[in-house]
């Protein structure tokens, strides 16, 4: 249903999406299949969203190839890396859901790479015990994206691509939906909804050097946080072991693990294959946290390449190996640095890959702590703990996707429309109308200084003095983002679109670093010099919360595992 | 710091009469791509510059644009590839313009509602058996990022207001047709409904692929045989004329 005004459009839905990444796109299905109207709002174009941009595969425990593989092996294996701060309700529901959402995958359309025998071929991955990667190639994120997109056109899904959500919109306490702008019209639309979900993925491009897509800017966290939303575990950030460093336009473009996978070894400048002194036993397919910090010690030392990376070598498979298992990674290095990498080896460095913090959820509906609304992907927190394992994002996604579907579906069943107050949409129209047409400062330098930010005194190793620098400058940020504004008008401006993003990316960073000082220990990929061991004392996920006076930070328990599940893994050692 | 000169398409057809070509001069750097010139004039000359990109790195297929009238990806597209050095970017022109280079795609999805979706077939055992030969040739068309350059570069779609969805929904049509375990045709569908029959094979889509898929020669002549092969084949009639309607031709 559609209303015009004279301002606005106004539609009604029973679950409003934000975000069309694979979390969406699986919680947009779910949610339709469950009998509930669905409208799907995109940032992108349909099917542009930076899942396309995972490659190495989707970990669910077949065991296609290693018959020992088991959902307990996985549960264990997603807990020990996530350093003992994982919810283990979500990590127990990823482990066990993972096969069957892949086979439903299939059965939707997917073509995964086979076994001799014809079943869903497996690759090797770090810390992961057994092969457990379902892939296709190294395109994996794009076949998921497609396949998703696919069902998504053949059901009376509604969606809306190139479209910014601004402001949810509440009554009372509860969500009951959202307010944007339409991009290629400059039209603001509002939506009504029962129930409204948050699947907006990651805040890498806070970083100067990162494998994250234009998208990538916080978007939904910084919406549910303004909404009274808790957050949690966001000072872990995950530094991915090998990114691009050559040329600069694509420096820190994703190299997949998938090359390790596959057998290609680290080797500094001087040809030292140093991982045997990081990790005698696992060497290059060790946790990503490990790995991405060796890499980052080699080329401080002095041992790095002429571009400030280490080198990562896979000629010994040969190229018709290469081409086959690697194909993108292959035409990635000839177009972007003119290397072919059959002959030649990779530079690469660290690079910003992902965040294993954001909303906190419940595990089985992916509800939050606000009525009516949902979070799921990368911008959910909680599976994840200190640290995320290779494949476990494209699991998550689909599982907790579907499982966010299912409970907004099933609360929007049980409740009526919202009141939508009138006075907060006129306020917010005006608010953006502010934003355009008019000299201000310029959106895209304040947005640089925050990578460079994050980038300098928030990176792969922190300290309380670069911290501190870092919170400085963000508060410096948050001011100066008020007078931001550009010239233009409503339509397709993405100039205003970057002034639209910065309190999300501001509230980002703002959260990494507040919980980063505060946790004075190292843990998984939260690497501290002045506090290099690990704390028991420790052991727990900080909250975050939107306080009067600003940002709150509150240590709460690691929710307790029940024995059945605590006799699976390893207790932690210190 | 040497720079280069890029000529950029600007036009808002809400509000100008007419485009015009704007010259922008931007610093050049080691291993440029097209996008990163776009990408400058966007930061640091003038923010209101309409343009779609998202993850520069050649897998999103957003940055589709005509550079020197060769229709391109921005982001793969290398500045020093232009031996004298002129550089002038349109958008793609098979598409209703938006703003600048900014061009309105979503007829696509109506038109890929319109393929019949994947339909695997009744009674298969799960976990489903594939052979991995079995499955190269869907994989090829799978590799296609919607990136509609294959559309742009179409005379058929550029020319002639035939109803021919265009060599991305032939591909589309094809992935799903090779599928080893799907039950449908959509050959006929293609050829009767989708116009593939106006394609006069000229390859121009092949050539633009930023994914090299060989949309002409594996995927569109396919897809006509196969129809043309259902229509005409004498042992196809018979057996058409003793069972009525169903199964894979």
């Amino acid at each position: 249903m559609s209303v015009m005004s004279s301002q606005y459009i106004k539609h009604e839905t029973d679950v409003l999406i934000i975000g069309a990444g694979g979390a969406g796109m699986r919680a947009a299905i779910a949610a339709f299949d469950s009998g509930s109207s669905v409208t799907v709002l995109s940032k992108s174009l349909l099917g542009k969203a930076h899942t396309v941009m995972a490659e190495g595969g989707i970990a669910a425990a077949l065991a296609n190839v290693d018959p020992k593989d088991s959902w307990e092996v996985h549960f264990a294996d997603t807990m020990e890396e996530g350093v003992y701060i994982s919810n283990f309700r979500m990590a127990e529901i990823l482990s066990k859901e993972a096969p069957e959402r892949v086979r439903e995958l299939e059965e939707y359309g997917a073509l995964f790479d086979r076994t001799p025998e014809g079943t869903i071929m497996q690759r090797a991955f770090g810390a992961h015990t057994y092969r457990r990667l379902c892939h296709v190639g190294d395109r994996t994120g794009l076949e998921i994206i497609r396949t998703l997109e696919d069902q998504i056109l053949h059901r009376d899904i509604k969606f809306f691509d190139e479209f910014y959500v601004t402001k949810l919109l509440k009554d009372g306490e509860r969500v009951v939906g959202a307010i944007g702008i339409k991009l290629n019209t400059g039209d603001i639309h509002v939506f009504s909804s029962k129930a409204v979900i948050v699947s907006t993925g990651g805040c890498g491009r806070i970083y100067k050097v990162t494998s994250n897509s234009w998208e990538s800017t916080g978007d939904g966290l910084g919406l549910a946080f303004e909404a009274g939303a808790e957050l949690m575990d966001m000072e872990m950030i995950q530094f991915h072991p090998t990114g691009m460093v050559f040329p600069p336009g694509v420096k820190g473009l994703l190299v997949t693990e998938g090359v390790r996978g596959e057998g290609g070894i680290l080797l500094n400048a001087q040809g030292e294959r140093y991982m045997a002194r990081y990790s005698p036993k696992k060497m290059e397919l060790d946790a990503r946290d490990i790995v991405a910090r060796a890499n980052y010690a080699e080329i401080m030392a002095g041992r790095g390449t002429a571009h400030g990376g280490v080198y990562l070598d896979i000629t010994h498979r040969g190229a018709d190996f290469i081409k086959r298992k690697l194909p993108s990674m292959y035409k990635q290095y000839m177009d972007f640095a003119g290397v072919d990498i059959t002959k030649e080896k990779m530079e690469v460095a660290p690079t910003v890959h992902y965040q294993m913090g954001g909303i906190r959820v419940d595990p089985e509906s992916t509800a939050t702590n606000i009525p009516g609304l949902f979070a799921s992907g990368e911008v959910a927190s909680g599976l994840h703990g200190a640290n995320r394992l290779g494949g476990n994002s494209l699991a998550d996604i689909l599982v907790f996707g579907k499982r966010s579907g299912e409970g907004a579906s099933s609360y929007s069943k049980k409740i009526s429309q919202g009141k939508i107050d009138d006075a907060a949409i006129s306020a917010e129209i005006e608010r953006v109308n502010s934003l355009v047409g008019r000299d201000g400062l310029n959106p895209y330098d304040l947005a640089s200084r925050l990578e460079e930010n994050m980038s300098e005194n928030v990176g792969i190793i922190r300290n309380e003095e670069n911290l501190r620098k870092a919170l400085e400058t963000i508060q410096e940020l948050k001011d100066l983002s008020k007078k931001a504004a550009v010239h233009g008008g409503l339509k397709y401006n993405k100039g205003l679109l970057q002034v639209l993003e910065l309190p999300s990316m501001l509230t980002a960073a703002e959260a990494i670093v507040r919980g980063a000082i505060e946790r004075k220990e190292s843990r998984g990929a939260h690497a501290r010099s002045d506090y290099p061991k690990k704390d028991p004392a420790m052991r727990k996920n900080i909250i975050y919360t939107k306080g009067e006076r600003g940002m709150r930070l509150e240590w709460r328990e690691v929710p307790k595992i029940p024995d059945n599940l605590r006799k699976l893994i390893r207790e932690e050692e210190y | 710091m040497e720079s280069i000169k890029v000529s950029v398409y600007r036009y808002d057809p809400s509000s100008e009469k007419e485009g015009r070509f704007v010259d922008y001069e931007v610093p050049k750097e080691e291993g440029m791509v097209v996008l990163d010139a776009m990408k400058y004039i966007e930061r640091h000359i003038d923010p209101s510059l309409s343009l779609r990109w998202n993850c520069m790195a050649g897998k999103c297929g957003s940055c589709s644009a005509e550079i020197n009238h060769r229709p391109s990806l921005m982001c793969k597209t290398r500045v020093d590839s232009f031996k004298d050095g002129k550089i002038k970017v349109s958008p793609i022109a098979a598409y209703p313009l938006i703003k600048d280079l900014v061009t309105d795609v979503s007829q696509n999805w109506d038109l890929l509602k319109k393929i019949p979706k994947f339909t695997p077939r009744e009674g298969l055992e799960k976990p489903w058996k594939i052979s991995q030969v079995d499955i190269e040739r869907s994989k090829e068309f799978k590799k296609c990022i919607e990136c509609f350059l294959c559309q742009d570069v179409c005379h058929v779609i550029r020319e002639h207001n035939s109803g021919y969805f265009g060599p991305r929904h032939v591909v589309k049509a094809a992935s799903l047709d090779m599928h080893p375990l799907d039950a449908l045709d959509r050959s006929e569908f293609m050829n009767k409904d989708a116009g593939l029959g106006y394609c006069n094979i000229t390859k121009c889509c092949t050539e633009v692929c930023p994914e090299e898929i060989h949309i002409t020669d594996n995927a569109i002549i396919p897809e006509k045989e196969r129809a043309v092969n259902a229509e005409y084949d004498p042992i196809a009639i018979f057996v058409r004329s003793r069972r009525k309607g169903g199964g894979k031709r």
